[in-house]
């Protein structure tokens, strides 16, 4: 058990900087997601972190030592694969084993703890088959017993679901979240699925452009949003930004996104934008604050009509995609007032969500 | 009626001419149709040059010396109470099989050495390594015999330069043995760095990494994880070598022609001097055809390995 920091890291591939001078503390047995697009620096962060990359310049501690020149064998980490890597020769059992192997432990203590994992991960009838006689949901299974048997101080995966086919996807990540809890360890966790990151996470880190956009609970990270970025990453779908124009309205503000529709700014939030009153702003709006109107949250003053472009029936709800001022916007509804396509349709909007984006720094305000 | 009958008829020749041309463009445009035609100057070739020769050798070896009469198993029975033919035997073994066993040798190590180079030195150095296979082997050859010739032997000026006795490369039968090995290595080895690269580089690299988290060092990941994966690649190899090694001809031919003494035969230079040279064509093709059945069950072994492995890993 450990707590894992990065000082200032940065990783340059030729003229690439993959990761620009990150800064992140992981406390011990804390579950961290580092979530981001693709090319955003969060494999290559988890890579220096196990020791497969180097590191250009900074530090990297695992427990209190600085492990930059270690081996990824001293560092006393495990590591769950995208693609499982394991070993196509070796049966299962093998291939858990391997670690424990080369580390010389006895016979006895070697079965004992891969049988210990395998009941953990319910895989224990599968451990004399080879990964190719396995599906992809128990290889994946196998790839974390591999990493539990270890009992090392952290455990680290690189998006370990990605191969997987959507429901057991589902399936596995609750899988991850169960083995977390039984087995408490230090968990750095790299995806590029926001809903993974969310679920998972006791803190999500969301990577942009090889550096920290911010860092903080998935709670946090959805409702206060610190920039554009991590507002329209987090969420699906994502979040509307709107172009509005800030109004004075007596003592309060409006936000006009368009000639016919000005909304309101809730009298608790007026005092934080007031001084942004005339400017041109970014009005950032979840699709789930956009809703039909309905009777507990009732203010004809944030209702408007629009015309529906795009009507998607989900089950539980229904996405309705409509236009205003050329900017598509996102709305989510209870499946019995949805109406078609082309039709007129009244909307709710909850300005107690609302976020106001700055343009110029893409800063939410 | 026959005015009907007369004007009926060219219409229903013209349908059948009609349909006959659409079948046969249908039975073309079948796939497996295409395939075969497109097969066939091979077939044709190997039916020409191998098949047909393979049997006629059979024929030709149950023949007396004259080609008069046949003799049944005549030849073979007359060659297995010869000691030469055990020695050519033997000598063809030991030639085959150390040659094979240096040259797969050879080829792992500079296979490594090579995979393990910055990716712009690769080329060069791989294409420089593979020059010895792309010369004609006969000319190659010839360059070694010039090399290991008794006078102008090069090795022998710089051995003798260096204060040692000169060696008798060709004229000794064990350096004799030792120089025909040696240049077959020479040939083959870079056959083997080939397809050693090219296995070493269908090795996931993500296995490596899974293996320095698990804590193996260099060696460990060389025999836990290189030498499994390219365990296929390896029997291959050594298995197609293992049959252009034993059924080699000219690096002998050219540099010893079997001598001093025979103690440098194979069982193709031993069954071209029966054969070609000493007129006794029976009994060259006789002494060619005792390669078949031990290549075969070496091809059997071999790859009944290969298959099993390749169900296991996929």
């Amino acid at each position: 058990m450990a707590e894992v920091a990065l000082r200032n890291v940065v990783k340059r591939f030729d003229e690439v900087e993959a990761v620009r001078s990150i800064n992140l503390d992981i406390p011990d047995n804390e579950f961290v997601v580092l979530v981001g697009p693709s090319g955003c620096g969060k494999s290559t962060t988890l890579r220096m972190i196990a020791g497969l990359e180097e590191v250009t310049a900074g530090d990297i501690y695992i427990g209190g030592e600085i492990v930059n020149d270690l081996p990824p064998k001293d560092r006393d980490i495990a590591m769950v694969f995208q693609n499982y890597a394991l070993y196509p020769h070796m049966t299962a059992f093998e291939n858990m084993s391997f670690g424990l192997k080369l580390r010389r432990f006895p016979k006895d203590e070697i079965k004992r703890r891969v049988d210990n994992a395998a009941r953990i991960l319910d895989i224990a009838e599968l451990l004399d088959r080879k990964p190719k006689a396995l599906s992809g949901g128990q290889r994946q299974r196998v790839a974390m017993g591999r990493a539990i048997v270890r009992n090392p101080k952290v455990f680290l995966f690189d998006e370990p679901l990605s191969n997987l086919d959507a429901k057991l996807r589902v399936q596995m990540r609750t899988e991850i979240k169960r083995v977390h809890q039984m087995v408490k360890t230090t968990t750095v966790y790299v995806t590029h699925d926001q809903v993974e990151a969310m679920t998972l996470a006791d803190r999500v880190v969301v990577m942009n452009g090889g550096a920290i956009e911010q860092i903080a609970s998935p709670h946090d990270l959805y409702h206060n949003p610190k920039t554009r970025f991590v507002a329209g990453f987090i969420g699906s779908p994502a979040m509307n930004f709107i172009r509005c124009h800030m109004e004075q309205n007596g003592a309060g503000l409006r936000a006009r996104i368009s000639d016919k529709i000005s909304l309101p700014v809730p009298a608790s939030l007026t005092a934080r934008y007031q001084p942004h009153s005339g400017k041109a702003l970014i009005l950032g709006l979840r699709p789930e604050h956009l809703t039909e109107p309905r009777r507990s949250d009732r203010d004809q003053n944030c209702e408007f009509d629009i015309t529906l472009d795009v009507v998607e029936p989900m089950g539980m709800e229904t996405m309705v995609y409509f236009t205003v001022d050329g900017q598509e916007i996102c709305g989510r509804v209870d499946p019995g007032s949805a109406k078609g396509p082309g039709e007129v349709m009244r909307l709710h909007a909850n300005m107690n969500h609302m976020h106001l984006i700055d343009p110029q720094t893409d800063a939410v305000l | 009626m026959a005015d009907a009958v007369q004007t009926w008829l060219p219409g229903l020749q013209i349908s059948a001419r009609r349909s006959a041309s659409r079948g046969l463009k249908q039975f073309l445009r079948h796939r497996s149709t295409i395939a075969f035609l497109m097969c066939l100057p091979l077939m044709i070739i190997i039916a020409a040059l191998v098949i047909y020769p393979a049997f006629y050798s059979i024929y030709l070896s149950m023949l007396n010396k004259a080609q008069t009469r046949l003799v049944g198993l005549g030849n073979f029975t007359f060659l297995l109470s010869r000691d030469v033919f055990w020695m050519v035997v033997q000598q063809t073994a030991i030639f085959a099989l150390t040659a094979v066993f240096f040259k797969a040798l050879i080829g792992l190590v500079t296979a490594h050495l090579i995979n393990n180079l910055p990716a712009r030195g690769q080329r060069k150095w791989r294409g420089m390594l593979l020059v010895p296979w792309v010369i004609p082997l006969a000319l190659s050859s010839l360059a070694w015999w010039w090399l290991f010739d008794p006078t102008h032997s090069a090795f022998n000026w710089i051995i003798t330069g260096l204060g040692f006795h000169e060696i008798p490369w060709l004229s000794d039968p064990y350096w004799a043995r030792f120089s025909v090995i040696l240049v077959n290595v020479w040939y083959g080895a870079p056959f083997f760095l080939i397809m050693y690269l090219a296995a070493l580089k269908s090795v996931p690299e993500q296995l490596y990494e899974a293996a320095a988290i698990d804590g193996a060092n260099a060696w460990q990941k060389f025999r836990h994880i290189t030498l499994p994966m390219m365990r296929n690649i390896i029997a291959i190899t050594v298995l197609f070598s293992l049959i252009v090694t034993f059924a080699n001809f000219d690096i002998v031919q050219i540099m010893t022609a079997g001598g001093p003494r025979n103690m440098t035969h194979v069982f193709a230079t031993y069954a071209f001097m029966l054969g070609i040279r000493s007129g006794d064509l029976p009994l060259g093709a006789a002494t060619s055809l005792f390669m078949f059945p031990i290549l075969g069950i070496a091809a059997i072994f071999i790859l009944r390995g290969v298959r099993k492995r390749g169900r296991e890993i996929g």
